[in-house]
């Protein structure tokens, strides 16, 4: 046990693996940086060296042309990982997006997990999160509020598609995160029997292939801005939240707004993005999947990243654990969740 | 509960206003009595269970979940009943992995209570009015466990339908007008008819169900205090009348009410149909007779003399479901009774005007002439000269003049060439754009809602008003890709622009008001013309606003 010499030193801006002189998902270009998954809040360009997932590897690549090939960063699938200073790292899956990881670090007879972003529901895009014993565990919250519970996927793509038939001649805008959510409500379509082709932001296009390029099948994909507006009554449209009420929407056939996201759960908010059709489909854990995560792993000690921390450090203090908030900055996107 | 709960959920989402007529209509026809009538009334807010308050939720949710937690979490959603909905541990529901200990909110009812949970017994359990029945038998002594045990029973869509019916609030933009339209719509009969059913029989108005499905005769509306729809008029744009055929009154600038005594009570309703006796104690009290008038309600002020305030002392009146006795004081209420549409048990409206007003003239004395007096007739020699008079009207509460046919009975609704009203010229100014925002359903991807200022002495452009209309389709997109080009600075929803654009903004009425830095606030704003020929600096300053306060 390192206690009282802490080894891992949590900063406002990452947190720093002292004796391998190594950031975990730094949010400024640091020397070393191991990711735990290719969202902006996590992943940034400039780093010196990077160690990720092979395909975390290829995310950045391609968002931030950072080169993969590039002898000095490191690409570590699930189970495998590397030594430096002593310390031994490991990759292990976090369930929220492709490629995405938690990471496992031993030493001196201390095991420390920190999570990334992750969550415990089936996800046809991505492996399913791992429980991995520790003595600390590093968890998000963003999801950390008892008023978050999300209900079943099965049931809000449901909904989608009984929208698309409903009404015949709109068609239905899901705003999606153009990383992982899009390509995940896409999956979880097909896996509904929607056979016909989705069409897309153009801002979605790389993603969507780079994903089919890992074996994600999203069946056929046309693009929004090279088909006739009549062509797209009764079908589904996936943007970027972004683009919902903007102009780029203008081109689409009376749409449906509907936007896939945790924070669909709370009416008024899903009201003040203007959404008439809320469908709660996160990438992340919501309470009952953080809590029951905690008394899973049973770490000695739990440390709270990013989100709703209050929430869940009560949980904590309510249920004996020993807790504590890392109050990083820069995690914060909101669209993403 | 089921098919409550998701209409609510639907109308939360849903913008538009037809829209909002099928989903209501849809309901009301495939759903049984009594529940769609609780329903409707849930919707209008036409009762209250007193033994349920939100106090009592939150001392309830209490026993069930974590005091911080729920503090917590109301403070992110922002709404009692939403919150409450949404923690009610969920009796024996699997989730997908459940697992380990203290799964859920549960934490202390784990640790306190080793009881398990009744388990629900089912959506098709718990009708609406199953529920209606049981928090109207509540005292304050049983509404905690007659409300948990009701929660018990169902999901949270269910929960969150549960506790707006039980608390109010329910913030889904559905106005009595709107329900009634809904009615209409549904069964197919006029809407009149259902203005005039719908406050004389109670919820859950199974006799108006079995009347618009052709089940039921009209009921008989002897002895009931019921609204009669408003007659309404036309603008009169451009056109000239003749005054032999046109009687003229000056059009008050408060709001047009109907005051109804019969069977024992007396109802104040508003234009929309809405009951709102609560808010004017004094009017109620002081209207004796058995009769029905039209008239416009307004506030005394004592820079008038005694005589109307303006719309923004009104204000502070409205929308209240108690008066304190300053208010009452402060800004004591009166009706200009316009017309007589009923009295000592006849109908009056079929009658023309002429007549209605020699009995109007003759009925008014028997009120109290502290609360009521009449509307005058203009006495001008014809229409230019009522012309002069309307454009010499300098008083507040004028908003300008009524023309009635003299000759015409008193018909609900707006008909072609029976009354016209002819506002005062518009005010304008000239300000400059400064924020713009998005607006709702057809114009949510337009900036469409500005705001605008007028300079200064000190040459600082300070916020006047807000408006949202007055412009065509073609200047809309032309104000919003202004607005794209010309962002400065973003604020959430809101974007900054340069302040380079001039409008011309028309309205009519300004008055002093605490709530802006301006010091001013303007009654219905709109844009009028885009003045991109001005430049900016040469807008209308904050002084010469002051100038047109009345």
């Amino acid at each position: 046990m390192a206690k009282g010499k802490p080894w891992l030193e949590p900063h406002p801006h990452g947190l720093y693996v002292k004796p391998a002189d190594l950031w975990i998902d730094p949010s400024r270009p640091v020397e070393r940086a191991a990711v735990t998954h290719g969202h902006a809040d996590h992943a940034r360009s400039g780093h010196g060296a990077v160690f990720a997932t092979p395909e975390t590897l290829a995310i950045m690549a391609l968002r931030y042309g950072v080169d993969v090939e590039a002898s000095r960063n490191q690409a570590c699938g699930y189970g495998d990982g590397f030594e430096r200073g002593g310390v031994r790292f490991s990759f292990h899956p976090a369930g929220h997006v492709l490629g995405s990881a938690q990471i496992l670090m031993e030493y001196a007879g201390e095991r420390i997990v920190i999570t990334g972003d992750y969550k415990r529901r089936p996800d046809p895009t991505c492996a399913p999160f791992e429980v991995v014993a520790c003595d600390i565990f590093i968890t998000e919250a963003t999801f950390g509020l008892p008023v978050f519970r999300h209900p079943p996927t099965s049931q809000e793509i449901a909904k989608l598609i009984g929208a698309v038939r409903a009404e015949p001649d709109r068609c239905v805008l899901v705003g999606a995160y153009a990383l992982g959510k899009a390509q995940r409500v896409m999956a979880e379509i097909r896996a509904a029997g929607w056979d016909a082709p989705i069409y897309i932001h153009g801002a979605m296009e790389k993603m969507c292939a780079l994903y089919a390029a890992h074996g994600v099948d999203l069946g056929e994909l046309r693009l929004v801005g090279e088909t006739d507006k009549a062509d797209m009554t009764g079908q589904i449209i996936v943007a970027p939240p972004s683009a919902l009420n903007d102009r780029w929407s203008r081109r689409l056939p009376d749409p449906v707004t509907a936007m896939a996201s945790g924070w669909m759960r709370v009416r008024q908010r899903a009201r003040q993005r203007m959404v008439e059709l809320p469908l709660v489909i996160s990438d992340h854990a919501d309470w009952d999947e953080l809590t029951s995560t905690i008394s899973a792993v049973n770490p000695r000690e739990t440390w709270i990243t990013h989100g709703s921390e209050d929430g869940l450090l009560r949980w904590c203090e309510l249920h004996q654990r020993n807790a504590r908030a890392l109050h990083l900055v820069g995690r914060d996107l909101e669209e993403e969740a | 509960m089921k098919a409550f709960a998701a209409l609510i959920d639907r109308l939360i989402y849903t913008r538009s206003r037809n829209s909002k007529l099928a989903l209501i209509a849809d309901y009301l026809k495939h759903t049984p009595d009594p529940d769609r009538g609780w329903v409707i009334a849930a919707l209008t807010e036409s009762f209250d269970f007193p033994a349920v308050k939100s106090a009592m939720v939150r001392t309830l949710l209490a026993t069930r979940v974590d005091e911080e937690l729920f503090r917590l979490s109301r403070h992110f959603v922002g709404d009692t009943a939403e919150t409450a909905a949404l923690l009610w541990p969920e009796p024996n529901t699997p989730l997908p992995f459940r697992g380990g200990v203290g799964v859920g909110v549960a934490g202390q009812r784990d640790a306190d209570d080793p009881t398990p949970s009744p388990s629900p017994e089912g959506e098709g359990g718990l009708t609406v009015s199953q529920a209606v029945e049981a928090l109207s038998s509540a005292t304050r002594a049983t509404a905690p466990a007659i409300l948990a045990s009701l929660l018990d029973r169902l999901d949270a869509d269910g929960r969150y339908a549960l506790l707006k019916l039980a608390l109010g609030g329910m913030r889904v933009g559905v106005s009595a007008r709107l329900a009634k339209q809904a009615f209409a719509q549904a069964f197919d009969v006029p809407v009149d008819d259902v203005e005039e059913l719908w406050h004389a029989i109670p919820p859950p108005y199974t006799l108006l169900f079995a009347w618009g499905e052709g089940q039921a005769e009209r009921p008989d509306l002897a002895d009931v205090a019921f609204f009669r729809p408003f007659m309404l008029a036309h603008p009169l744009e451009d056109a000239t009348v003749d005054l032999a055929d046109y009687a003229a009154e000056w059009k008050w600038d408060g709001i047009r009410v109907q005051i109804v005594h019969g069977g024992g009570q007396t109802r104040i309703y508003s234009r929309g149909g809405e009951e709102i006796s609560a808010a004017f104690p004094e009017l109620v009290a002081a209207f004796d007779q058995d009769a029905v008038i039209d008239g416009e309600l307004l506030v005394r002020g004592d820079a008038q003399g005694g005589e109307a305030a303006s719309f923004n002392a009104l204000q502070q009146r409205l929308g209240r479901k108690t008066v304190s006795k300053k208010m009452l004081a402060d800004y004591p209420a009166f009706v200009r009774v316009y017309d007589l549409l009923a009295v000592d048990g006849n109908d009056l409206r079929p009658l023309p005007w002429t007549e209605r007003r020699r009995q109007l003239e003759a009925f008014v004395p028997r009120l109290a002439d502290s609360h009521f007096d009449l509307s005058q007739v203009i006495e001008a020699a014809d229409f230019d000269d009522l012309g002069e008079r309307r454009a010499g009207a300098r008083d507040a509460a004028i908003e300008g003049v009524m023309l009635k046919r003299r000759d015409a009975p008193y018909i609900a609704g707006r008909r072609a060439g029976l009354w016209y009203k002819w506002k005062r010229d518009p005010l304008t100014a000239d300000c400059v754009m400064m924020y713009a925002q998005r607006g709702n359903g057809r114009r949510a991807s337009f900036y469409s809602d500005y705001t605008f200022g007028c300079w200064s002495d000190d040459g600082e452009l300070l916020p006047v008003g807000k408006a949202y209309s007055g412009f065509t389709d073609e200047e809309l997109k032309w104000l919003d890709k202004f607005v794209r080009d010309y962002t400065v600075g973003r604020f959430g929803p809101v974007r900054e622009v340069e302040k380079s654009l001039v409008l011309e903004v028309a309205f009519d009425s300004i008055h002093a008001s605490k709530r802006h830095k301006s010091g001013l606030a303007m009654r219905f704003p709109r844009i009028a013309r885009i003045r991109r020929d001005k430049p900016a600096e040469e807008a209308d300053r904050i002084a010469t606003l002051q100038a047109m306060v009345t």
